[in-house]
């Protein structure tokens, strides 16, 4: 018997689905290991990103939202209120909250830090000469955070050094920080989740679609459209180890934060896959997206590169606080859909947020991902007849 | 003439926008014939091959691959159709084994059968030891010759080559042809487009198409004398001299 014997052979209308998935998932695989390259990109980036943002940013802050709760309503802290008012850095909201509703409202996220006085401390800055004083700022965040904490302390500090008389007698306001949910202001806490948002960005994204725009310069993605396997299922089998890869990948961002970066996830750790495995596939379907207006691979990395990193360096808000840009670039941040991962981690892991607390953000998200992928399948098909 | 038919076209068009790229041909393909699609670049060639592989819808007339007609039952033309396209077209970071793999995979062809008729490839191209090798650190012509033999593989009615000798030296094309005649000797039907001539002569019947249209379709012999001259050569400069495309 030799090869070129009995032909043709009729191959009935069978269930080849399967089969063929499996063949494909396979080639691809192997496809993904013996690339150095890919791999490099893959398990090498999320270390070095992680030492590069371990170095704090610092940033300005302006117009802050903060709470002031004056339980002592005497002439100091009129004073103090009117001088904080008079600052560039604050919006006072002035009302009547206890600690409990402070709190919620921090849960929230609709406040980022509250200055407290307590009921005596009229009476305690007359009398004994000192008082304390109770900032708190959100610590998810500890770039502001620390600016806000600064600049109140030092309005504190020029009000305390404004009512020393010249004759000996000197007060003391003595501010307490908190830093909430982050109470060490763990710079850490912070990038972590933007960082994660920034790999699977770029891996998910920038991997799919030169894998794809790869197979139709080498001429093989011709082939698969000759052969029966359907259009639909080729995008399938090309994110299938993509995402298997990105999960192992993920996994490696959180061991290495919690075991070198000391990082505790509050939340869900099941939550977090979910989330990630979600924003994975949204990554996927803009990779595959890419690859449909592209016909080079140097094209597809780029706009994979630059055409995603930079946007979500920027408007994730991980290293510049989004309340600081002008109301565009706000508007552009929630297109983004690194933006609503970002936001979705930082509850879950930093705040120790359930579902509950995350609902609206993951629904945008599936809301963005099913436009993405059905707009990628949709293209495909329209590129074959 | 009850000689089974293989590929069927009947003025058989397709149009982008004003423009006819393919404009009303009619041929017919034997089954077991070596048929020559010939033509100068932007003849029309790729654009007819597309429509009768699946890939395109025609604008308008009719055709039928395999039995199935290529509006409504593509998906059934490409399961009896085999495909190598003048790009190379196998995967270079996967070993033989695993390229015939995928690609049977991708046919739906069991597994067994793949182990089988793999190790039988292997041998009758004589690659035994190659066998785990990259396809990459293969020559140009034993790639080539894989790549038709993998197009094949699944055991296809016909089968489409794209300019698959481009680049090949004449000794390794004299090989790849060779092949061709042992594939055709079993049944299955060649289609092959070429810009080599002496490929031409080895072909059973050739069709030449000029401006989108099939100016000469016959065997080789029977064109040279039609036209009065000695090679396949001067047929087609004769045809081509009065195409108004200009070639590139």
């Amino acid at each position: 018997m030799t090869f070129f014997t009995s032909w043709p052979v009729e191959r009935a209308d069978q269930q080849i689905n399967m089969k063929q998935l499996l063949a494909f998932t396979k080639k691809e695989f192997y496809q993904v290991i013996r690339d150095k390259r890919t791999l490099l990109i893959m398990f090498g980036l999320p270390i070095v990103q992680i030492i590069l943002f371990g170095f704090a940013l610092t940033s300005e802050v302006k117009n802050v939202h903060l709470i002031i709760s004056d339980n002592s309503k005497d002439v100091n802290t009129l004073q103090i209120i009117n001088k904080i008012k008079a600052s560039p850095y604050f919006s006072v909201d002035e009302s009547v909250m206890g600690y409990a509703d402070i709190e919620e409202a921090f849960k929230k996220g609709t406040v980022k830090s509250a200055l407290i006085f307590p009921s005596d401390f009229g009476k305690d800055l007359v009398h004994s000469g000192k008082a304390q004083v109770q900032i708190i700022a959100d610590g998810s965040d500890p770039n502001t955070a620390k600016t806000i904490v600064n600049y109140l302390t030092a309005i504190i500090n020029d009000y305390q050094a404004q009512l020393s008389p010249a004759a000996g007698l000197t007060y003391k306001i003595i501010p307490e920080t908190r830093m909430l949910y982050n109470e060490e202001g763990n710079g850490s806490l912070n990038f972590i989740p933007g960082v994660m948002a920034l790999i699977l960005m770029i891996v998910c994204t920038a991997l799919t679609s030169v894998s794809v725009v790869k197979e139709k310069e080498l001429g093989t993605m011709e082939i698969l459209l000759v052969s029966p396997f359907k259009p639909f299922m080729v995008l399938i089998s090309k994110a299938i180890p993509y995402l298997v890869l990105s999960i192992a990948n993920f996994t490696v961002i959180i061991l290495l934060s919690v075991y070198a970066l000391d990082v505790e996830i509050k939340g869900s750790i099941l939550l977090l896959f979910m989330e990630s495995a979600l924003f994975i596939i949204t990554c996927l379907s803009l990779g595959l997206l890419i690859s449909n207006v592209t016909a080079s691979q140097q094209t597809a990395l780029l706009i994979s590169m630059m055409g995603l990193q930079i946007p979500t360096l920027i408007f994730t808000g991980f290293m510049f606080p989004l309340e600081n840009m002008p109301w565009i670039f706000q508007a552009i941040s929630k297109i983004i859909p690194a933006h609503w991962y970002y936001l979705i981690v930082k509850s879950v892991m930093l705040k120790g947020l359930g579902f509950e607390g995350v609902w609206k953000e993951t629904l945008i998200l599936i809301g963005m991902t099913t436009v993405l992928l059905s707009v990628a399948l949709k293209n495909f098909k329209i590129r074959l007849s | 003439m009850d000689e089974e038919k293989v590929i069927t076209c009947k003025a058989l068009s397709k149009k982008f926008g004003d423009f006819y790229a393919v404009n009303e041909i009619t041929f017919d393909v034997n089954k077991g014939e070596i048929f020559g699609f010939l033509g100068a670049n932007g003849a029309g060639k790729t654009t007819a091959m597309r429509m009768l592989c699946g890939l395109s819808f025609p604008s308008s007339g009719e055709a039928t691959v395999a039995g199935f007609d290529v509006y409504k039952q593509q998906e059934s033309i490409k399961k009896n159709i085999g495909y190598m396209s003048q790009k190379f077209s196998l995967y270079e970071n996967l070993n033989i084994l695993e390229n015939i793999e995928f690609f049977g995979g991708v046919y739906g062809v069991e597994r067994k059968e793949i182990k089988e008729r793999s190790a039988l490839l292997i041998q009758s191209l004589g690659l035994e030891k190659e066998a785990k090798k990259m396809v990459g650190e293969l020559p140009l012509g034993w790639k080539q010759k894989l790549a038709f033999s993998v197009a094949i593989f699944h055991r296809p009615k016909i089968v489409f080559l794209d300019e698959p000798t481009g680049g090949v030296d004449p000794v390794t094309r004299r090989q790849f042809w060779d092949m061709i005649y042992e594939a055709a000797a079993t049944g299955i039907t060649i289609f092959v487009t070429t810009h080599y001539m002496d490929e031409a002569e080895y072909c059973n019947r050739i069709s030449i198409m000029v401006d989108g249209k099939v100016e000469a379709l016959d065997s080789p012999a029977n064109l040279k004398s039609q036209f009065s001259v000695h090679s396949m050569d001067d047929v087609f400069y004769q045809l081509a001299r009065g195409a108004s495309r200009s070639a590139d």
